[in-house]
């Protein structure tokens, strides 16, 4: 029984079935990825699973619980966090700023009136968000601007913002996406970095290859918005189906 | 102290003498001299400063921290006003009771408008409480005639009930026996200063405004609401619901408005449906943005700055101008005098438009940061004179703190 457990899930948008019958379990501590070509369904999956989309039919169960017509901010309250295509940060804030958000967010649940608090007192929560800093090595940058930092460090900054939420299950859309190789590879260390130094859960949505040979522990290829193949990393490189899917195939 | 860092402590206290010191700041040229109409230091002036200055301290709460724009707060000044007028008919004309309730009535009140025109943001939202604030105003002129008086405005007779006055009880606002509109005179060597009860009254609770923004503007709560200015999404995908936030920020600057709009009928105590009109809510806007949208002294700033223009620059006439261009010849004098003459007396709207389109265009911080930036630019000429420039010189540009 995986932590994610998605059954049956069928969406329609007019004449176009984006998702048909998609089957899915992400077990604990593991990396899954769900691979597959443009319009594969990928995006409307993670929306599913997010609560910016419902499903027409089947079941998402997260952690033993429904997720299904829950709002986006109380899905994260049950333990999923997301990570955006374009890194979505408080431009305005800065960097401990942002970080200390989603300690709030935390720790307060989704609504708390601390209008009478002072930010820098909660002494706890600034050294919770400063060690998170730390770890994604953006500690110096604390006093700069969200907004005046490089594409790299947006993305390690959306990345501390989930982490230190310490999710159960961390969602990744994309996560390198319109990027440079280098920025790439330094975003694929990252992501090795965080899976070997914490117990972390895992679901990336990646067009790229490369990214999910390096870092997948399953990996799921969605074609035509249903599931072809749920294989380990190995198995998948020279699955028929699977070039097949991404190279097309000459009818007749 | 009070829950403030030491540099707040001392924004605080600035704050506060500068409030104090208003009557003796605002009077700088002696009685009687050519430019003693540019004094500002009368009661009924210095108490619209600090009125307006509540008032838009309350909106820069809701419009510079989060973003959403209300174009219909004067609902809220004027639900404040009809209140405060009410206690006076039924109670007496101490201000207490009705500022009290003022500031429930108006929460109430933005809780409704509030929790329907949050439903959408943006430009819809301000469409919304523009439609709400409208519909109040003609409401208060029409329909609702027996609570508002309709055209003739809210105001006490000799048959109201009035059951908490006494025999000797004043017959103008006061609080406990302190007259509002009493003031003492001060005459020193051609200065006169006044100091008068409604305008302290007014100031003291001013600062208080001041001191809850600033303890709002440092809290978590506060942070969420820049937060949400910046990005919602990212906001509900952190687990944070952005509606109630936005919403009790909403109320917050209701009740704000609606203090001030009690505490305009404190100091006068009369009530108009038009204190709801659009162009009082428009007011508001041009007061924040002016002095610097997201900035705790900024509204405040834009307030003094639209309520000086309105009560100075409206009084220059051409009788005036005439008689302090006198020096030059004739002909000179009359094309001076007809040069200026459209910026100044009924024609002040003029230079105050001009003024704020140049603070749009080359300050889009507001006055503030026209402020801060002359301050940049002394610093550096005294950092650029000391020893030791230039060394460890890279550093990652801090951002700009909302205080200041």
């Amino acid at each position: 029984m995986g932590i994610l457990e998605v059954k049956g899930v069928n969406k329609r948008f007019g004449g176009l079935q984006a998702l048909g019958d998609v089957n899915l379990s992400v077990k604990e501590n593991t990396v899954h990825a769900i691979i597959g070509p443009n319009g594969a369904g990928k995006s409307t999956l993670l929306n599913c699973l997010v609560g910016k989309l419902i499903p027409d039919t089947g079941s998402v169960m997260f952690d033993g619980q429904s997720v299904l017509g829950r709002k986006p901010h109380e899905i994260n309250q049950m333990g999923i966090s997301r990570v955006f295509q374009t890194p979505e940060i408080f431009g305005d804030l800065t960097v401990l700023e942002n970080v200390l958000i989603p300690c709030f967010a935390k720790r307060d649940g989704s609504f708390r009136m601390h209008a009478f608090e002072t930010v820098s007192a909660e002494k706890e929560v600034v050294a919770q968000a400063m060690h998170m800093l730390e770890d994604v090595n953006m500690a110096e940058k604390k006093d700069m601007h969200a907004s005046s930092l490089s594409r790299g460090d947006k993305r390690r900054l959306e990345m501390a913002m989930c982490l230190v939420q310490e999710p159960k299950l961390l969602l990744l859309d994309e996560p390198t996406a319109g990027m440079a190789r280098a920025d790439t590879n330094n975003t694929i260390e990252l992501l090795k970095e965080i899976k070997a130094s914490r117990d972390i859960t895992m679901a990336i949505i990646e067009h790229d290859m490369h990214v999910v040979f390096s870092l997948a522990d399953r990996i799921t290829v969605l074609a035509q918005g249903t599931p072809l193949v749920e294989d380990i990393p190995e198995k998948i490189k020279g699955h028929p189906k699977v070039q097949e899917a991404y190279l097309g195939q000459s009818h007749g | 102290m009070l829950g403030l860092s030491a540099k707040d402590t001392r924004f605080l206290l600035i704050v506060i003498f500068l409030t104090l010191a208003t009557p003796l700041l605002l009077q700088p040229f002696p009685e009687g001299s050519a430019m003693a109409q540019f004094n500002a230091g009368y009661p009924d002036l210095m108490q619209k400063f600090a009125i307006y200055g509540i008032f838009a301290i309350g909106f820069n709460i809701l419009f510079g921290l989060t973003g959403y724009l209300s174009f219909g707060h004067a609902a809220f000044l004027g639900v404040g006003s009809y209140t405060v007028v009410w206690m006076y008919k039924l109670l007496g004309y101490n201000v207490l009771p009705g500022l009290v309730l003022a500031i429930i009535i108006s929460a109430l009140f933005a809780l409704l408008i509030g929790f329907i025109s949050l439903r959408r943001s943006g430009i819809y939202f301000s469409i919304l409480t523009l439609a709400f604030a409208q519909m109040s105003y003609n409401l208060a002129y029409s329909v609702l005639t027996p609570i508002t008086n309709g055209e003739t405005g809210l105001q006490v007779y000799g048959n109201d009930p009035q059951i908490l006055v006494g025999a000797n009880s004043p017959t103008s606002p006061h609080l406990f026996g302190l007259v509002m509109r009493d003031s003492v005179q001060l005459d020193v060597g051609g200065w006169l200063f006044t100091f008068n009860i409604g305008y302290y009254f007014c100031a003291v609770i001013a600062i208080l405004a001041f001191y809850l923004s600033l303890r709002i503007f440092r809290s978590p709560f506060g942070m969420m609401l820049r937060a949400i200015k910046t990005n919602q999404t990212r906001m509900n995908y952190t687990g944070l619901n952005t509606r109630p936030y936005t919403l009790a920020a909403f109320v917050i600057s209701g009740m704000y408005a609606g203090l001030a709009g009690g505490l305009l009928a404190s100091m006068d105590p009369l009530a108009g449906a038009e204190r709801m009109q659009w162009t009082a809510s428009g007011e508001v806007v041009l007061m924040t943005i002016l002095g610097g949208a997201g900035t705790l002294m900024g509204p405040v700033l834009g307030a003094g700055f639209i309520k000086y223009f309105e009560n100075i620059f409206s009084k220059i006439n051409d009788n005036v101008l005439h008689a302090w261009f006198a020096v030059l010849p004739d002909g000179l004098e009359n094309a001076v005098v007809a040069m200026i003459h459209p910026f100044v007396g009924k024609g002040w709207h003029l230079t105050l438009g001009i003024l704020f389109m140049l603070v749009v265009i080359f300050l889009p911080g507001g006055l503030v940061e026209g402020g801060q930036r002359i301050a940049r630019l002394f610093n550096r000429k005294k950092k650029s004179k000391g020893p030791g420039t230039g060394a460890g010189g890279h550093k990652p540009k801090p951002a700009p703190h909302v205080a200041e």
